[in-house]
């Protein structure tokens, strides 16, 4: 926490949602990020959801180039970016066009008034300037004219208009700051580092800055200034972190808890790319990262890599898992770990790049040929992509599988405050190699079988380079035991019975029921769901409703007491990113009349429309 | 490797003497009687104990094909995988295990078309590993169609009027994807084969070599009008380091620069010294593709052993190295300390 206090007349509020949108080129994530980092320092719990367009530069000005960051601040435990902004910054009139519609009735609507001349609102499909008529009474309106104020500071300082222009992002993030009551050191100090050695650039930024936050205390705006105070939080040392960034970072906690080098053999896709360039930067843990020439061969060199002793990984998003599915279906043929790693996003084929979906568990669940079964595990917050990612390392590692772990653009890019976990905590992953002889020949001579399975149905591996356990593997059917090729029809039935029974023998964690145990309506989820269907429920169950909620992590096998929880509840309610996955998976292994509830538009649930789902199935 | 790391790590030192059957595992080979790939396994198992490696360090990675079986049938540590991604599994482990030694055994099908972008980026990289693709210029395992190696106009059962493509000529790919050596051997001569591949393997980067074999089965013959003993001599242009190019009974004839390119020619009419000495160590692999140039298909003089042998940057050390110098200059990775390296704050 820094030591910026409120000022003393704020008036304190329990929470705000800001939505900062404008173009591609006006630097909205950014604006927002610091933004959020501001708050996370200064103490509050926090959840935000960038969205962006698929375009690297979409025309300028267009509906189709609008980029925003959400952002829910609180002093108090929030699980989502929040349903409706509170506050909407419109740098431009295709921002207000595209955006204007979520904000809450009385909302306050900040615009920079120099974007909305004739080019622009042309472009953004305005007959008439919505800021000269009586179309936004609703809300309370700031105009500020940021561009011309930002140039105004700067001439001074010798920066060139068009240099200028670029920071009124940061006039913005002044005023918002002002209006909220951030404190202002933290970003001084990330324009410094981040900045450093373009002096001119530093400066101009600041200057913005400074002039959004003395906009806000000179005009005669007529809002009380409001703080959010800090959120109660459990003691620790906390970071705000992004998904991806926490996967990458449980990748490394399991090659150390493993004491296995990891290898990342991956092919650049929205919205996984992220992993690749956060593991590239850990070298020193013996990281080893290879951008491969297609996702074909980045499965490939994973699998190749883990043969050799190292724990595979690849990374990438759904039209990739498609890719590497015969690869995948290899390893569960040789019985090798492998972690594949699906950051999912709006499908089929290219569909929604950028936006967030959930709409590939089945295919992780049967999208291969053969039966082909593995486990998979999905994580539900930004923080929890690096349990789970540990997780998926410790399965594969133990019972010597590929698993799939499912993530999403959502918490890929979402953020929210995580208290460090003491690494002494973490729990190690031991992995043993074989080394010796495990049975012996009709002659009496000692030999390795590289498919005499242990009590749990589980292969020993022997690398390459040990002396005398030579064999061969390979993706031909293969006699259980000795591993040779075996064209028995008996033995391949016997093969795909095991391998089946292994992967369902697999030991996960039983769920746990949140909220009323005996409640009528269970409101089920697994992923990214997690933060809306939480708060959705908190809200009916304060509010006096009789609600219960289970949240998977594991997927396959699914936790041993879920089909009794499942049994408990009269109605059980199934929200999801796709047309019903999960739902259909419940339904086919329980015989439950479990109900779908999808949702494919490129956003998350937010809590509102769960708790709306859940009061409609209570009052039925 | 650091020694904290689980993983075995090869034996090194001076290998047991091996003789041929160590190397030969206890499957029975089912290629189809008279098949070529039976020399290709021969060479094979009779060139490793020469070379005085380990089994265990000795590692056979295939595709699908009939020459993918390759693997089953020596006793070293092999990976039978899926069809055309030979190359990327081999990658991956040559990355992960430099002390391997990793040969991978393809089909013109498994390299060249289903696995056609692994193969040249393979070479592009130039990662440790000895590459043999098997060209018999036919789907065998599928039972005869035709292949992207096969002639055009070549009937098979999915082209009963003529095969409508040209086909590649491997040596000219490898060498367009800049590999680092180059070789081409064919299965009626052994010797020779094994000489290739001792190349292959004393070569510090990844080594392409063909193999021209024959499928007695869906396209007998194939190569017979240049590798059958009598043809020889006339038809195989054996190229030799530091050598005149030069072939024939009476080493008559050459190949000599015209037009641009090289063209075969009577010594007679040019003169020796007009004759190309071969130079396998150019880093400019312009020769050595017009080398590959002089035959279009096996119906013509055609040249064999290794057309380049040059030295760049093997991709696994240089990867390696990275990872050597980072972790020197910042120190071995520690967690708790990554965990804290954003902003954090205590609460």
């Amino acid at each position: 926490m820094t030591d910026t206090a409120a000022p003393p007349d704020a008036l304190p509020v329990d929470k705000v949602i800001v939505r900062f949108a404008g173009d591609s080129g006006d630097g909205m994530q950014l604006t927002g990020d610091r933004f959020t980092s501001a708050s996370a320092l200064f103490g509050n719990d926090l959840a935000t959801l960038p969205e962006y367009p698929a375009e690297i530069r979409a025309p300028a000005g267009t509906l189709a180039g609008v980029s925003a960051f959400q952002v829910q601040i609180s002093d108090h435990d929030i699980m989502t970016p929040g349903d409706a902004p509170d506050v909407l910054v419109a740098m431009n009139p295709a921002a207000l066009k595209s955006d204007l519609h979520m904000l809450v009735p009385g909302g306050t609507l900040i615009v920079n008034a120099d974007a909305f001349e004739e080019r622009n609102l042309a472009k953004a499909g305005y007959e008439q300037n919505p800021l000269e008529g009586s179309d936004l009474d609703a809300y309370r309106l700031i105009t500020a004219p940021m561009t011309s104020l930002t140039k105004e500071v700067c001439k001074d300082l010798g920066v060139k208009p068009r240099d200028a222009e670029r920071s009124k992002n940061f006039f913005a993030l002044g005023l918002v700051s002002w209006m909220y009551s951030r404190p202002t050191e933290p970003t001084m100090e990330w324009i410094d580092a981040k900045f450093a050695g373009r002096d001119l650039i530093i400066a101009a930024n600041k200057a913005a800055y400074n002039a959004g936050h003395a906009f806000g205390e000179t005009a005669e705006l007529g809002h009380q200034r409001v703080v959010v105070p800090a959120a109660p939080q459990q003691p620790g040392t906390y970071t705000n972190i992004n998904g991806n960034t926490a996967l990458a970072w449980g990748l490394v906690a399991a090659g150390e808890l493993s004491g296995l080098p990891v290898f990342l053999g991956s092919y650049p896709i929205t919205p996984a790319t992220d992993i690749l360039h956060e593991l590239s930067k850990h070298k020193s843990f013996g990281v080893t990262t290879f951008q491969a020439e297609d996702e074909i061969a980045a499965v490939g060199s994973a699998l190749g890599a883990s043969y050799g002793g190292y724990l595979g990984v690849t990374t990438t998003s759904g039209p990739g898992v498609a890719l590497k599915s015969e690869t995948i279906s290899l390893a569960v043929s040789l019985e090798l770990p492998l972690v594949i790693v699906d950051i999912q996003r709006g499908g089929p084929s290219t569909g929604l790049p950028t936006k967030t979906e959930a709409a590939d568990l089945l295919m992780a669940m049967y999208g291969r040929h053969g039966e082909a079964p593995l486990p998979i595990v999905a994580s539900r917050t930004p923080a929890d992509c690096f349990d789970v990612a540990i997780e998926a390392a410790r399965i594969a590692l133990t019972y010597n599988t590929p698993v799939i772990l499912l993530s999403d653009g959502y918490l890929a890019n979402g953020s929210e405050p995580w208290r460090l976990p003491e690494v002494d905590s973490l729990t190690p992953i031991p992995v043993e190699f074989a080394t010796e002889f495990n049975h012996t020949d009709a002659d009496g001579e000692p030999e390795f079988w590289p498919f005499l399975r242990d009590e749990n149905l589980v292969r020993p591996l022997a690398l390459p380079g040990t002396p005398n356990l030579m064999h061969r593997i390979g993706g031909i059917e293969k006699q259980d035991g000795s591993g040779n090729v075996s064209y028995s029809t008996e033995n391949h039935a016997h093969m795909v019975a095991v391998r089946s029974e292994r992967i369902a023998a697999i030991e996960v964690p039983d769920v746990e029921v949140v909220g009323h145990p005996e409640a009528d309506v269970l409101v089920l989820g697994w992923g990214s769901t997690w933060g809306a269907i939480t708060g959705g429920v908190r809200r009916l169950t304060n509010a006096g409703y009789k609600v219960a909620q289970v949240h998977l992590t594991h997927l396959n096998p699914f936790p041993k007491n879920l089909g009794e929880v499942l049994a408990r509840h009269k109605k059980v309610l199934v929200p999801e990113m796709n047309l019903g996955h999960l739902a259909r998976m419940v339904r086919a292994e329980y015989l439950v009349d479990a109900q779908a509830i999808g949702k494919v538009t490129g956003q998350p649930f937010t809590a509102g429309e769960i708790e709306q789902v859940a009061l409609g199935a209570l009052d039925d | 490797m650091t020694d904290t790391l689980n993983i075995a790590t090869s034996n090194v030192g001076e290998a047991p003497e091996t003789s041929r059957s160590d190397w030969q595992s206890d499957q029975e080979v089912r290629w189809c009687p008279g098949c070529g790939d039976y020399s290709v396994l021969t060479a094979i198992q009779l060139l490793l104990p020469e070379l005085g490696v380990r089994r265990e360090n000795t590692v056979f990675i295939s595709g699908i094909g009939c020459a993918a079986r390759f693997p089953y049938y020596m006793d070293t540590y092999g990976v039978h995988t899926i069809h055309g991604r030979s190359p990327a599994f081999a990658t991956g482990l040559a990355m992960a295990r430099p002390d391997l030694d990793i040969w991978v055994i393809g089909g013109d099908g498994d390299m060249l078309s289903i696995g056609g972008n692994h193969l040249i980026h393979a070479l592009r990289r130039n990662i440790n590993l000895n590459i043999l693709l098997i060209n018999n210029q036919i789907y065998g395992l599928t039972k005869g169609q035709y292949s992207p190696t096969s002639e055009k106009g070549k009937v098979t059962k999915s082209s009963p009027v003529g095969a409508t493509p040209r086909p590649f000529n491997p040596v000219s790919v490898a060498l367009g994807a800049e590999a680092s050596f180059v070789a081409r051997t064919h299965d009626m001569d052994r010797r020779h084969m094994q000489e290739v591949f001792r190349r292959a393997y004393q070569h510090d980067g990844a080594a392409f070599v063909e193999v021209y074999q024959n499928c007695n089965v869906f396209n007998d013959g194939a190569f017979g009008e240049i590798t059958k003993k009598a043809a020889r001599d006339d038809m195989l242009i054996d190229l030799h380091h530091g050598e005149q190019i030069r072939f024939g009974s009476e080493s008559e004839k050459g190949v000599a620069r015209l037009d641009g390119g090289v063209q075969i020619v009577d010594v007679a009419d040019v003169g020796e010294e007009a004759i190309l000495v071969h130079d396998e160590t150019k880093p400019d692999p312009s020769t050595a593709f017009s080398l590959s140039r002089l035959a279009e298909g096996p119906h013509s003089p055609t040249p064999i052993g290794v057309f380049r042998a040059c030295n760049r940057d093997e991709y696994g050390r240089a990867v390696a190295e990275q990872i050597a110098e980072v972790t020197a200059s910042r120190g071995k990775g520690d967690l708790a300390s990554l965990l804290r390296s954003q902003p954090t704050w205590e609460v």
